[in-house]
């Protein structure tokens, strides 16, 4: 039975399913939430706001020398131009890969990323051990997703601690001259965004 | 937990997996809803989450946080009392209520967003290049166990400023309801030399956004 001292959570159903149905329940009789908000706003990143946005932002970049170098510049206002902006990406920074750099993107205190550009963040990225190893020994994790990387390649690791969000550019597979934006961007796949992965070869 | 060993492997997942379990979307959302009620700040949702009790915080998994952290939120904001929480007596309508997010709202406000870029009395006293080091410990100056976000494995680290990315809200000043005390806040590059005892490669690198506060100049 909880105590007075124990935290409030401690008086909700401990089965997880029952304490958000709960918490819903008393929000909604109290006039605190609306269900049909609650709907459009899981909607919105089941359907509409997902990794296929920072899709778009990669090819356009491997294929515009203009775009890249505005977005390199200024990524914030270049994504925004696209109709990325908002919640949990208001300050965006884009970092390339190059033979002699791979990035990748990690929060160790909690869960951040940018969410316009990549959606609801995987399982893995808010797990204990991506954060925990991810910055101690990247290439292990690297071998976690398959990746491999070559030994003349430093990993730089990026631990979004403030409300900077970071978009990984992967490098721009060979063979891919002249493709079209839409077929470029079906090489980009999440994890080479958030830095586990790398451009898929055409 | 960065640096934390003992974890076990990473386990990709396919990018069409976005939740786990049915109840995971509604807690995301119901989280995100009671956000425009203005009763707390993303500082203060995060703090809420961190100070989950040390057994509980290790138990949970991830949106079983959210769901602890946004209970305790209600209850210590007096958004709900502890007997609504417990079932035990009829919700009424809370004087909140007018400021409920509507279906209407939610694309304005995912939109919207919350930046946190300020104009700041502080003046930025590095530039990029400059050698800094790290307070000795992870912990908030001002409140004891309070917020804070110098990873704990970068304290007491010698870094370079990489990029000065403006002045930002303060972390420390901010979950705390002491204001918004924007500072300067910078990409600071450590080598992984400088932070771990086995670094994998000798040119590896993290970089850490770090507020002013956080930094002196290397001696």
């Amino acid at each position: 039975m909880p105590h007075d001292h124990d935290e409030p959570h401690s008086l909700l159903p401990s089965d997880p399913a029952l304490r958000v149905k709960a918490l819903e329940t008393l929000l909604t009789r109290k006039g605190l939430i609306d269900p049909a908000a609650v709907d459009e706003i899981i909607d919105t990143y089941e359907n509409r706001i997902g990794p296929r946005n920072g899709a778009r932002v990669v090819a356009r970049a491997w294929r515009d020398p203009g775009f890249h170098a505005a977005l390199m510049a200024d990524a914030t206002a270049v994504v925004a131009e696209m109709g990325f902006y908002g919640r949990q990406g208001e300050h965006m920074m884009a970092v390339e890969n190059t033979a002699q750099q791979h990035n990748m993107v990690v929060c160790t205190l909690c869960s951040c990323y940018p969410w316009p550009l990549l959606g609801i963040p995987p399982g893995w990225y808010k797990s204990d051990a991506y954060r925990a190893r991810v910055v101690r020994e990247p290439r292990k994790v690297l071998a976690d997703f398959g990746v491999e990387l070559p030994p003349e390649t430093a990993v730089r690791v990026w631990d979004s601690t403030a409300e900077m969000r970071y978009l990984v550019i992967p490098r721009r597979p060979e063979g891919t001259e002249g493709m079209e934006e839409e077929a470029l961007m079906a090489l980009v796949s999440r994890d080479s965004m958030i830095g586990t992965g790398l451009a898929r070869q055409p | 937990m960065g640096g934390r060993f003992g974890d076990g492997a990473v386990v990709p997942e396919d990018e069409s997996v976005i939740f786990h379990a049915d109840w995971h979307p509604r807690a995301m959302a119901v989280t995100v809803a009671t956000g425009p009620l203005g009763q707390w700040s993303i500082d203060m949702s995060r703090h809420a989450r961190e100070r989950l009790a040390p057994k509980d915080y290790a138990r949970f998994s991830y949106y079983e946080k959210w769901m602890a952290a946004l209970a305790n939120l209600l209850v210590e904001r007096g958004l709900v009392t502890r007997d609504e929480l417990a079932g035990a007596a009829d919700a009424g309508p809370s004087p909140l209520a007018d400021k409920v997010l509507t279906r209407a709202g939610v694309a304005e406000v995912l939109a919207r967003g919350g930046p946190v870029e300020r104009p700041s009395p502080v003046t930025p006293i590095f530039a990029a290049g400059d050698a800094v080091v790290t307070r000795a410990q992870a912990e908030n100056a001002v409140v004891p166990g309070g917020h804070t976000r110098l990873p704990g494995y970068a304290a007491g680290a010698r870094g370079r400023i990489l990029r000065l990315h403006g002045s930002h809200v303060f972390p420390d000043s901010n979950a705390h309801g002491q204001g918004e005390a924007p500072e300067p806040l910078y990409a600071v590059v450590f080598p992984a030399s400088e932070l771990w005892a086995h670094p994998e490669h000798p040119d590896d690198e993290v970089v850490v956004d770090l507020w002013q506060s956080y930094l002196s100049a290397a001696p």
